[in-house]
């Protein structure tokens, strides 16, 4: 099946500045796809090129099979949601959901129907005839949503669409953007510079550094195996510790400072498979701390705590381990029973060798 | 705060400073005497009579709105190029060009008067008229049409014009359909502005008025006589009104353009 | 990248935009005050234009004492006003700025701007009518027996002027310095008090150098215009207070000398331009040095 939207080499430069550098993506139709990574990464003026608010420098944008270039946005089959929502404030909700409709050739009535509609997919049934600068940030972002819907397009386009709520209105936002996209079926583009968002949300990143994808992946791929250091780093919280790695026949063997021999999968280097000085990555979630009396058929090593950081649910423990110049950080649920440790005590860590990522570099 | 009231006391002073000869029009305009002098006469409209058949006076009344609506309109379609392009994207130069535009803001008006009197009469050796006037003010409004509408254009989130170009419209129907509406209240407000600067300024319009003189040019005319005088006063006391409901509506529309644009009102003119 | 293609870009698109306001301005402004130049190195006899290149304006002007005199009471006179009317007009920015309440100082603007936009010569005509030997200042003060013959030192001379002068550029001055007043971060007064500085030292040492640039937008939008006023020395300065601009009218539309009034209108605006170049820098100075 050829994709619904299809990037080669791309490349956008700003006199010196290289904002996109050779940007190859391919997006299925239907699909819930995000564009992560830090400010200035390009992953707007990628949405903005498929859009076609920006002309690329080089590389082709084939979008259904059709070639993109020299097709304005408004003659594209991409409707765009706005980190501002750019709701007119001079029209009223009604006429806002409709602005795309003024050529459409269908009647007044007929018409007026299908703002309603739209209204009431967005939850804001009811709400058409408000003024669009009396809305609240959430009512505007819906009403935002209802008019780039209204007009059935191939590709929605969501520029930090959240970025802009508070912490709840987004959290509730994100559920119902899922559940729209899984209604309406349209393929979503979403940039985001907030990983939780994207690793919520969809069904594959894109991970943006400097104008590159640094790793496309789904987003348990992309937590469990990141392909880099940086992408690493980026997503979640990763301990790095130096290791020497070995290959024997056809098992890779490492070394872990501080913590001590394991082997791995091939899978666990997703980046490659280095000899020599290397890196593994160890997510918090995946060490253990071993509390009075525990047992563990998993390997331990003995440190002893450096800093406490309690969040009710969880806390986080640093725990120095001989051997390892940085302390490794470790996430503790805090279940019925378990104390929370004081910064000095000895204590004994779990590890299991199946949740190492090597890393190269 | 007693540092706040005694500055206020002189904030106070000085607003009646400002408004000392303005409170004089209207008591001369309508005192019965043809000395411009204290103690008043007595209550007459005579002068306010004596304009109206003025033919003279009428006919440069007429010159002057004349001038005055070309400049307003001609002003602000320049102040919209320059501001709309002020507010997009950079390009070579655009401090510069931008500032050089605005020089006529701070540069002596008589040199302005001057320079276009000798392109004009001797280097093209035209003859001068309505147009040369309107020339000249539209050069010396642009810069306060461009202050204004700024402001317009600087408030506008300019996703607003893609979002419209996103929902199926033209760069133009774009700009029509919503930056124009938006951008409304701005445009109303810098054209009464060049209005009323045209309407009064009267060291240009003395260098480059034609036959027909503009009313600033006749009322200096006037000012030699004294027997004229009261009905200066008369004249002034309707330019004085028309002034202040010109500004209070061009204030609201501005005021408007702001509530418009979602942004809290910050301050007056410039 | 070809011009045409420019063109389409967002840049290019900004720049064919402000073609349009700068073309005009080249052509109304910049190319007349180029032949302006050209003009002040001819001379006129009557109705012929000499067009052979000579100083013969310019020794004129600095042989005759009278452009001289003119010249530097010109200058002097707008000095003053500036001063005067920036002084004046700064306790009243600083009023509306920090001492108004918010709502109210759209009102507060409204109401200084409000007498700026009246018939400029029926104002300075007002001005004579409140200062003259009969007028409102003089029968008040002997109304009340507090003199016994009218004053007459304030009206045609450069006293006359100078006070016209500061009531016309009144908004001038206030407008920008409101402007810079209101854009200072009202926590950086309180982090100065917080850090041991009184309201009057908070005052110099936070309020004044952060609104230095109004304070120098006001004084050059008030010292460059005022060169170029003749009519308030005209209907208010009698013989003694005429300014360089009466000159340059009276050599244009008078005396048919265009030469001479193009080469005084450079001269004053060169001087003009020296003058306040030196400021700015001089400020710059100032606010660096401190």
């Amino acid at each position: 099946m050829t994709p619904l939207i299809e990037l080669k080499g791309v490349e956008k430069h700003y006199g010196d500045y290289h904002a996109l550098r050779g940007i190859d993506l391919d997006i299925r139709q239907g699909e819930f796809f995000s564009l992560l990574g830090p400010s200035g990464c390009g992953k707007t003026t990628l949405l903005r090129t498929i859009a076609g608010f920006e002309a690329v420098s080089s590389g082709t944008i084939r979008i259904d099979g059709r070639d993109m270039k020299g097709v304005a946005a408004n003659h594209r089959p991409t409707n765009m949601v706005f980190q501002s929502y750019a709701v007119f404030p001079h029209l009223s909700v009604a006429e806002n959901v409709g602005f795309g409709l003024r050529r459409d050739p269908r009647s007044k009535a007929e018409k007026a129907r299908a703002v309603e509609q739209a209204l009431e997919m967005v939850g804001l049934g009811g709400y058409g005839q408000r003024r669009a600068h009396a809305l609240s940030g959430g009512q505007r972002q819906r009403v935002a949503l209802a008019r780039a819907l209204i007009l059935e397009p191939k590709v929605l386009l969501l520029d930090e669409p959240l970025s802009a709520l508070d912490k709840k209105m987004r959290e509730q936002m994100q559920v119902e953007l899922i559940r729209l996209q899984r209604q309406v079926g349209i393929t979503f583009i979403l940039v985001t510079h907030d990983q939780e968002e994207a690793l919520v949300m969809s069904d594959r990143i894109a991970v943006m550094f400097e104008g590159e994808i640094g790793q496309m992946a789904d987003p348990e791929t992309l937590y469990r195996r990141p392909a880099s250091k940086r992408v690493a780093e980026f997503i979640g919280k990763m301990n790095f510790l130096p290791a020497d790695v070995r290959r024997d026949g056809g098992a890779i063997e490492v070394d872990v400072a501080g913590l001590g021999r394991g082997a791995i999968a091939a899978e666990q280097a997703p980046g490659g498979v280095p000899v020599g000085a290397a890196t593994v990555g160890l997510r918090p979630e995946t060490l253990a701390i071993l509390f009075e009396g525990e047992a563990t058929d998993r390997r331990v090593a003995e440190g002893v705590v450096d800093e406490v950081v309690y969040y009710g649910d969880m806390t986080y423990y640093d725990v120095r381990v001989p051997g390892v110049d940085r302390p490794l950080n470790i996430a503790m649920k805090n279940l019925i029973g378990r104390p929370v440790l004081d910064v000095g005590t000895k204590t004994r860590v779990a590890w299991d060798e199946r949740a190492l990522v090597l890393l190269p570099g | 705060m007693k540092k706040g009231r005694s500055l206020g006391t002189y904030a106070v002073l000085y607003l009646v400073f400002l408004y000392a000869p303005i409170v004089l029009l209207p008591l001369f305009a309508f005192n019965d005497a043809t000395i411009i002098a204290f103690p008043l006469k007595g209550f007459t409209t005579q002068w306010f009579e004596a304009l109206a058949t003025n033919a003279a006076l009428l006919q440069s009344l007429r010159n002057s709105l004349f001038i005055a609506v070309m400049t307003a309109i001609f002003a602000t379609l320049l102040g919209m190029c320059a501001a709309r392009a002020g507010a997009m994207a950079e390009f070579p130069g655009k401090k510069g060009i931008i500032g050089f535009v605005m020089l006529p803001l701070v540069l002596p008006e008589i040199i302005v008067a001057v320079s276009l009197l000798i392109v004009l009469r001797q280097v093209l050796g035209l003859n001068l008229n309505n147009w040369s006037v309107i020339a000249a003010h539209t050069l010396i409004c642009t810069p306060f049409s461009i202050a204004i509408l700024n402001g317009a254009f600087q408030n506008l989130d300019p996703s607003m014009e893609e979002a419209a170009m996103d929902l199926g419209e033209s760069r133009w129907s774009a700009f029509r359909l919503v930056t124009l509406p938006l951008v409304m209240p701005g445009i109303i407000s810098s054209m009464l502005i060049a209005f009323t600067i045209s309407l009064d300024e009267f060291i240009i319009a003395f260098f480059l008025t034609g036959a027909n003189p503009t009313m600033p040019v006749y009322i200096w005319g006037l000012l030699r006589f004294p027997a004229q005088l009261p009905v200066v006063m008369a004249l002034g006391t309707i330019l004085v009104t028309l002034s202040v409901v010109l500004l209070v509506i061009a204030e609201y529309f501005r005021r408007r353009g702001m509530a418009r644009a979602g942004v809290k009102d910050t301050g007056g003119f410039l | 990248m070809g011009l045409r293609e420019y063109a389409t870009t967002e840049g290019g698109r900004a720049a064919t935009l402000v073609a349009p306001p700068f073309l005009y301005a080249l052509a109304l402004l910049a190319l007349p005050i180029l032949a302006v130049v050209l003009f002040s190195f001819w001379t006129q006899d009557f109705m012929t234009v000499d067009t052979s290149f000579t100083l013969a304006n310019y020794r004129e002007i600095l042989d005759k004492p009278i452009y001289t005199m003119l010249l530097g009471r010109s200058l002097m006179v707008s000095g003053i006003v500036t001063l005067v009317t920036v002084i004046l007009a700064f306790p009243v920015a600083y009023y509306v700025s920090f001492h108004v309440q918010p709502s109210k100082k759209s009102l507060w603007l409204f109401l200084i701007t409000i007498p700026f936009w009246t018939s400029y010569l029926i104002r300075v005509f007002l001005w004579k009518v409140i200062l003259g030997y009969n007028g409102v200042i003089n029968s008040g003060l002997v109304g009340a027996g507090i003199i016994d013959e009218p004053l007459s030192f304030i009206l045609y001379n450069v006293n006359a002027v100078i006070i016209t002068l500061a009531h016309a550029f009144a908004p001038f001055a206030i407008l920008p310095i409101f402007v810079a007043l209101e854009k200072i971060d009202r926590s950086l007064l309180e982090a100065s008090q917080d850090l041991g500085e009184s309201r009057v030292t908070t005052f110099f040492r936070v309020t004044l150098p952060l609104s230095m640039p109004g304070l120098v937008a006001a004084v050059l939008i008030v010292f460059i215009p005022t060169i170029g006023d003749y009519v308030t020395p005209e209907l208010m300065g009698g013989a003694g207070g005429k300014l360089i601009a009466n000159m340059i009218q009276t050599q244009f539309l008078q005396l048919n000398n265009a030469p001479l009034g193009a080469a005084l209108a450079l001269v004053a605006m060169v001087c003009v331009t020296a003058i306040s170049l030196v400021f700015v820098g001089l400020n710059r100075r100032w606010l660096r040095g401190r």
